[in-house]
């Protein structure tokens, strides 16, 4: 491991694993820097990512026999930048981006501090230019990881269920889309700020989550933490970022305990706490602490904080989590989250207290089909008392349980009922 | 760049019950901004007329271009610095609420 902070002298032969390794530790950061910056001056995605992507070969070649630079990001930056104006000149197009840059100095624009004014423009522009509503979801999602995360363009097909040639497809029309519509490569200013925020959250959010639906990939969870984290950074006077990742910290802390040895989900309370990040924990807790207002997100992250605190399944604080599911309800009526408001008060004030909101919530037809609604009723009956009844409930649940792993085990509770 | 605005009714229309914004003032406001280079209302679909050539063969028929229930009934033609800005000339359009808009850049044939 010799030096990525090489600082003094001349840089020395690290060899082929240590340079892969300081390309792939300083890649993660200065591809979608590299990539914001060019975009910014010349306006060209494609362009833009292919320079960079190029710089990040240049130095898988180089490092190993010219070790690893003082300034890699800037050096990369260098190359890229070098890369993009040979291509622009052979293309002959237009002065002034072949002008802006030439000028650029590498060093100016990166800062060897995280807050050099114009990078952070640069990804935060990037940001919420691949958020924009005018593209579609799937495409706001797919920009996002490849652009502004550098998710190599295959990892997303499989994430998004779509073969490699379609979702380069996908990400081409993308591109030119936000050239065509005339999308802004700018951060909203003022009350627009606020109406595209939750938007960019949103995909942050959808990010995390479809990284635990399609077999349970940890990897885009890491992505969408990563970006929420880099977000944060950004933009600490917005509650609603700080909000948002410590509910991803928190739900990302149980990632190795969520499965048992056959791969089937565990819920909470069968989980080892000894196996949540207790690191991951502590950073969520500190970014709620900053939270000041009372958004989705926020009501959201104060329950999960109470999971991620609490020392057993038993010794949650269960009105805590109650009276946020209020809130929650108030704010996001969802019939998903009325059916976790009823399993709340449930366990903070009886089985007879939850299955009154079980009802109601059942009551706007909402959850017709819903096998987890079932089988929080006969979680709820089977605490009564009924154990027939829950038995049976829970039987009727398996029969609409999507996969075959929800299945078995909502028969095994049927089993020990029964038994 | 320049978006054409085209102006459509739509079945399901904002039930919202506060006063629509007053479309001379839009008119009035974007023009003097020069955000608006000219726009206007369009006769109803009954007045369209179709136009094709195939094979030589000058073909003239009565009607829109397709039978729909929402029709373009009008159109302005913005000037704006980027879509965002297009967007809120939009918004404050009262046809954004009795219909919907649809926001289409000249074509940049140049690149």
């Amino acid at each position: 491991m010799t030096g990525t902070d090489t600082t003094t002298g001349a840089p020395e032969s690290v060899g082929v694993a240590a340079a892969a390794q300081a390309v792939a530790a300083v890649g993660v950061d200065a591809y979608p820097r590299i990539v914001a910056t060019l975009i910014r001056l010349t306006g060209d995605w494609a362009l833009a990512e292919d320079c960079a992507q190029e710089a990040l070969a240049v130095a898988l070649e180089r490092w190993p026999d010219d070790g690893v630079p003082a300034n890699p990001g800037g050096w990369l930056l260098t190359v890229a930048r070098n890369r993009a104006i040979d291509v622009l000149r052979r293309a002959a197009v237009e002065r002034r981006k072949l002008h802006e840059l030439a000028v650029l100095a590498p060093d100016d624009a990166w800062p060897e501090t995280p807050t050099g004014e114009a990078v952070v423009d640069d990804r935060l522009r990037l940001i919420f230019t691949c958020c924009h509503p005018a593209l579609a979801i799937e495409a706001r999602v797919a920009l996002t990881l490849r652009t502004v995360c550098g998710v190599p363009t295959a990892d997303i097909a499989r994430l998004l269920l779509v073969s490699e040639s379609t979702m380069t497809r996908r990400l081409t029309r993308a591109r030119t889309r936000i050239a065509q519509a005339g999308i802004p490569y700018r951060v909203p200013s003022g009350p627009a700020l606020a109406e595209r925020l939750p938007g960019v959250l949103a995909v942050l959010y959808l990010l995390f989550t479809r990284g635990y639906v399609v077999d349970g990939e940890p990897a885009f969870a890491d992505e969408a933490v990563r970006l929420a984290r880099l977000l944060d950074r950004l933009m600490p006077e917005q509650s609603e970022i700080a909000a948002l990742l410590a509910l991803l910290l928190f739900q990302h802390s149980r990632r190795d305990a969520r499965r048992d040895a056959a791969g089937n989900l565990l819920t909470l309370d069968r989980q080892d706490r000894a196996r949540w990040d207790r690191a991951a924990i502590a950073e969520g807790q500190a970014a709620l602490a900053r939270v000041r207002d009372d958004g989705p997100y926020a009501w959201q992250a104060r329950i999960a904080a109470c999971h991620a605190i609490a020392p057993s399944a038993d010794d949650t604080d269960w009105p805590a989590i109650a009276r946020a599911y209020d809130a929650l309800v108030d704010i996001r009526p969802s019939p998903v989250i009325a059916l976790n408001r009823a399993v709340a008060h449930g366990y903070a004030y009886g089985p007879s207290a939850g299955l009154g909101l079980l009802d109601a919530a059942q009551a706007g037809g909402g959850l017709d089909g819903n096998p987890l609604a079932v089988a929080v009723r006969a979680d709820l009956v089977a605490r009564q008392g009924d154990r027939p009844r829950a038995a049976a409930l829970f039987r009727e649940a398996a029969e609409m349980a999507g996969s075959a792993g929800e299945r078995r085990a909502l028969l095994d509770r049927a089993a020990d009922l029964a038994g | 760049m320049k978006f054409m605005m085209f102006v459509c009714t739509d079945t399901a229309p904002d039930t919202d019950p506060t006063e629509l914004p007053d479309i001379h003032k839009w008119v009035a406001e974007n023009d003097s901004r020069g955000r608006r280079l000219t726009g206007n209302v369009l006769a109803p679909t009954s007045a369209a007329t179709l136009v094709r050539v195939r094979d030589g063969e000058l073909l003239v028929s009565e009607g829109p271009f397709a039978e729909t229930t929402e029709v373009i009934v009008g159109f302005d033609l913005l000037d704006c610095a980027d879509l965002d800005e297009a967007i809120e000339v939009a918004r404050t359009h009262p046809m954004a609420r009795e219909g919907r808009l649809e926001l289409r850049p000249y074509a940049d044939l140049s690149a």
